[in-house]
């Protein structure tokens, strides 16, 4: 009834250009965020430091908001039992903490780079756009970092 | 106002207030959208398992249904970068708290003028030994860290923590010490200061 109801709001049968229209949207969603990022100076290595380094409220007041803002925009979608615009009923698959290795130990090699590099993938993104083309360099290492942890996957304490 | 006014407001740097709960309305956006969970480091794993050729399991599975959504958002970040970093920059340096201007120039950078230090981020760098431990190192660290942790800055700290995950915060907290044991302990060392 939903998925009807949905179906018939966006007024089109195709899935292909559905499939091109949902692409669109988180395409256009993505923009909004790289510059909300950027405008920030959120993917400014300077910023990181500072953070770091307890010298500006600037970082600690973006990524404090933004929890609070998303927690309280969570437990409207849990209580009003919200569905989505494609009409699925909208679930967050909850982590299982385990014995929490690979949380601290894995945060912990995030953490090293994320000083280093003084910025986290999304704005790795946001800064390449930006014109800082060697972070292109600093991506693909990062897309070999991921595949290091694929292959040695079996062998790590999780 | 007129539109050469508010293009003049926009181009400043934007206040946490601002910025912080526009970046915790894309969970719900995304959510809303198509019950989608934001988080970008995803896209590490969908960008392997689109170029690599592998056998691994890890990276067997159909990253475009799995990811394409995230991968289209990546592109849309970039091109957000590109608008906003190019269109909408800043005139002039970066505004730094003074005791961050202060202890950053300790470290032997001078050079404000852009988002990221010029002096440590660039293609000559990468021919010094501190310019390939922060970059290929510092990137190498990002993507083993987050695909480990499974999470980063957005899935953990933001998507986790708004949920009141555990693992997230245990996450979180790890991200955190990593940062200052490299800020306080490694950094001084590499730039002998």
């Amino acid at each position: 009834m939903l998925d009807a109801a949905a179906s018939s709001m966006r007024g089109d049968a195709s899935p292909v250009t559905d499939g091109v229209r949902r692409i669109g949207a988180y395409f256009a969603l993505g923009v909004l965020f790289g510059i909300v990022l950027t405008k920030s100076e959120v993917i400014s290595w300077f910023r990181i430091q500072e953070m770091f380094r307890f010298q500006a409220f600037h970082m600690y007041g973006v990524i404090g908001s933004a929890v609070v803002t998303a927690a309280v925009s969570l437990q409207i979608i849990k209580r009003l039992r919200l569905r989505s615009l494609s009409g699925e009923a909208i679930d967050i698959p909850p982590k299982v903490l385990g014995r929490g290795t690979r949380y601290w130990l894995g945060g912990l090699l995030f953490g090293f780079g994320w000083a280093l590099v003084g910025a986290c993938p999304g704005p790795l993104f946001a800064l390449i756009g930006s014109g800082a083309s060697v972070i292109v360099v600093v991506l693909v290492s990062a897309i070999a970092g991921t595949t290091a942890y694929g292959a040695l996957r079996g062998r790590l304490p999780h | 106002m007129t539109a050469s006014h508010i293009l003049l407001i926009v181009r400043q740097p934007w206040p946490w207030y601002i910025a912080g709960p526009a970046i915790g309305l894309f969970v719900p956006g995304l959510l809303l959208v198509g019950n989608k969970l934001f988080g970008v480091s995803s896209n590490l794993r969908h960008l392997c398992a689109a170029t690599i050729p592998t056998k691994n399991e890890f990276f067997r599975y159909d990253w475009r249904s799995a990811g394409g959504w995230n991968l289209a958002f990546a592109a849309g970040i970039l091109v957000g970068g590109a608008i906003a970093g190019h269109l909408l920059a800043a005139p002039g340096p970066i505004h730094l708290s003074p005791a961050a201007h202060q202890s950053i120039a300790a470290l032997g950078i001078h050079d404000f003028s852009g988002l990221i230090p010029r002096e440590l981020f660039n293609w000559h760098a990468l021919l010094s030994w501190r310019g390939v431990v922060m970059m290929i190192g510092g990137g190498f660290l990002i993507g083993f860290g987050t695909a480990y942790a499974g999470g980063c800055t957005s899935g953990h700290a933001i998507s986790g923590l708004a949920d009141f995950q555990l693992s997230s915060l245990v996450a979180v907290v790890g991200f955190f010490a990593g940062g200052l044991i490299v800020t306080w302990l490694v950094l001084p060392r590499m730039f002998n200061a």
